[in-house]
């Protein structure tokens, strides 16, 4: 017994006491463990700290302008301190929008295939491909797009080539997450609801998909945000433009990275200060989405 | 509505492995038979091929016959998803549908089955619930979460939810063993309730249990691992615990088995 220390058993021999005090070796041990789990994580945490302080340091500047937000760059000298960039915005948020229109359902339906169906060789090979794919560099999948569609197919570039191929590098991200969020569901769900004579089909609809939603949500949020920063498929499959342009499907569309990347050659004062701007402005805008992702995971949260 | 169960020559497999062998059994319409037998002896087994759940893990297979009131549910024009409505299920954990609320887990099988009128929804939900003998502890909170209430609670409302689609058979797969000695009471009095218009079969592990709920008793068994489990003795509840003809079902019940 835990309790027989010998000291209420008069009759047996005095015991050592049960508990040793902690012995220096592993006081030692201890303390250099902490020592060295603290100074991984300032190391991790510094270089964060240090591009958000530069980048909202010098950017703050430019976004704090109502032009900003509010202006293009048409007509604007380099060298001027005016212009805003929402032509950019425009660019990055619409190019994101439509990979996320054509990825998301394409996405869930192959996770839903994965966990709900798929068997044998077939979802193997998905699932491979879908490992692979999600190797692919960004400069990759834009040149497969400029091969396939601009050169063999003719198409002209084009904002919605961007697009596709964000939708390559944003199938992957939102196939393995709502895989992950379609397993999480306990099969006692599933079978709650087949054993009520409710079919595979709704039971996915109305049972599975439902519990895995907040999850997913959040997941593709996330792609979406990952995505508005890849540069490679705006310089290879789109041209840059001062101004705005609405249509995605035609003309010359600037985008966040891509003003960044065309203001480079800039050599006035006026090009750095665009460039520190848009770089905030991108941060400013997936921070807003990463939040939205926090806030949709908090209000659709199974309650308890 | 309650129908009669007959199993005759039935043998399942997983794959290559022989589960069950030649299980031979009837079932009363308003009765409740409990299967009784140590862990891995294929009563759970048996319990999920009567309504065909078995399928759901791949590989399995059922031989011979399975059927409700003469019909056979393992006949090749009969459809999984309709024995089911036909023949309901409660689980061992409680496993209520964590995104609906206590009104749209009872109602969740006739909704999604294509009921949308509200009037007839709300009655089933309150005789379903009054038949599970949860209304009286719900019915101020029916909006909120299902998964609020208690084990035992939950787990009869997961009873209102099987019989909200008014099935003709209950099968019930250790529905006590994750509660407490009160709520398990509680349930126990639910079968005794249901027992007047359900066909009930029971699979438990607690033999008290067995010799209080049921009126028929089926005991399994298995020779050794890696054996198929087998129905060793079927009888009158009060006969398989007093004078059992198998040497085999006296041991289990009176602790002597291994």
């Amino acid at each position: 017994m835990a309790t027989d220390t010998g000291l209420e058993r008069p009759d047996r021999p005095a015991a050592a006491p049960a508990f040793q005090p902690l012995s220096t070796g592993r006081k030692l041990k201890d303390n250099l463990a902490t020592v060295l789990v603290c100074l991984a994580f300032l190391v991790a945490v510094v270089p964060l700290v240090w591009v958000v302080v530069t980048v909202v340091g010098r950017g703050i500047g430019a976004i704090v302008s109502a032009d900003w937000w509010g202006r293009s760059l048409s007509g604007v000298l380099p060298e001027s301190f005016a212009g805003g960039v929402y032509h950019a915005i425009y660019g990055t948020l619409i190019q994101a929008l439509i990979a996320g229109v054509i990825a998301v359902p394409i996405g869930i339906l192959a996770a839903v295939y994965l966990v709900e169906y798929g068997r044998g060789r077939l979802a193997k090979t998905t699932s491979f491909m879908v490992d692979i794919l999600a190797g692919v560099p960004s400069i990759v999948a834009a040149l497969f797009i400029f091969a396939a569609f601009i050169s063999i197919l003719g198409a002209q570039q084009s904002a919605f080539m961007v697009s596709l191929a964000l939708v390559l590098l944003m199938l992957p991200v939102v196939i393995r997450n709502t895989e992950e969020m379609l397993r999480l569901v306990p099969d006692e769900l599933r079978e709650a609801s087949y054993a009520l004579g409710i079919p595979k089909w709704k039971t996915i609809l109305r049972i599975v998909l439902p519990t895995a939603l907040s999850g997913t949500v959040t997941g593709i949020m996330l792609a979406l945000a990952r995505v508005m920063g890849e540069t490679a498929p705006v310089l290879v499959l789109v041209g840059y433009s001062q101004s705005i342009n609405f249509d995605p499907f035609s003309g010359n569309m600037a985008s966040l990275p891509l003003l960044m990347f065309s203001e480079l050659s800039n050599p006035e004062p006026a090009g750095q200060f665009r460039i520190w701007g848009a770089a905030l402005t991108l941060i400013l805008i997936i921070m807003i989405l990463q939040l939205g992702a926090s806030v949709v995971s908090r209000f659709s949260a199974i309650s308890k | 509505m309650a129908k009669r169960l007959d199993l005759k020559a039935v043998d399942i497999y997983y794959g290559d492995f022989h589960a069950v062998q030649d299980v031979n059994l009837s079932v009363a319409p308003r009765s409740v038979t409990s299967f009784i037998g140590p862990s891995g002896c294929g009563k759970s087994t048996v319990l999920r091929t009567l309504n065909r759940m078995h399928e759901e893990i791949p590989g399995a297979r059922v031989d011979g016959e399975v059927l409700l009131d003469g019909e056979d549910i393992y006949d090749r024009g009969s459809d999984a998803v309709a024995v089911r409505r036909t023949i309901g299920m409660v689980f061992q954990r409680p496993n209520p549908f964590p995104t609906m609320s206590i009104r749209d887990n009872v109602v969740a099988g006739l909704k999604l089955q294509g009921v949308h009128d509200k009037k007839k929804l709300d009655e089933v939900c309150e005789a379903s619930l009054r038949g599970a003998n949860l209304w009286k502890e719900v019915s101020g909170r029916l909006d909120k979460p299902g998964g609020g209430l208690s084990g035992g609670q939950q787990q009869r409302l997961c009873i209102a939810r099987a019989i909200a689609v008014a099935p003709d058979v209950l099968l019930m797969d250790e529905p006590c063993s994750a509660l407490d000695p009160i709520s398990t009471l509680a349930i126990e009095d639910l079968i005794a309730d249901l027992k007047k218009e359900y066909t009930i079969v029971i699979v438990t592990h607690n033999m008290q249990q067995a010799a209080r709920v049921s009126d028929q008793t089926a005991f399994f068994n298995l020779e050794a691992t890696g054996k198929p489990g087998k129905l060793v003795e079927i009888d009158d509840t009060s006969t398989i615990f007093s004078n059992p003809t198998e040497q085999a079902t006296e041991d289990y019940i009176s602790g002597r088995f291994g």
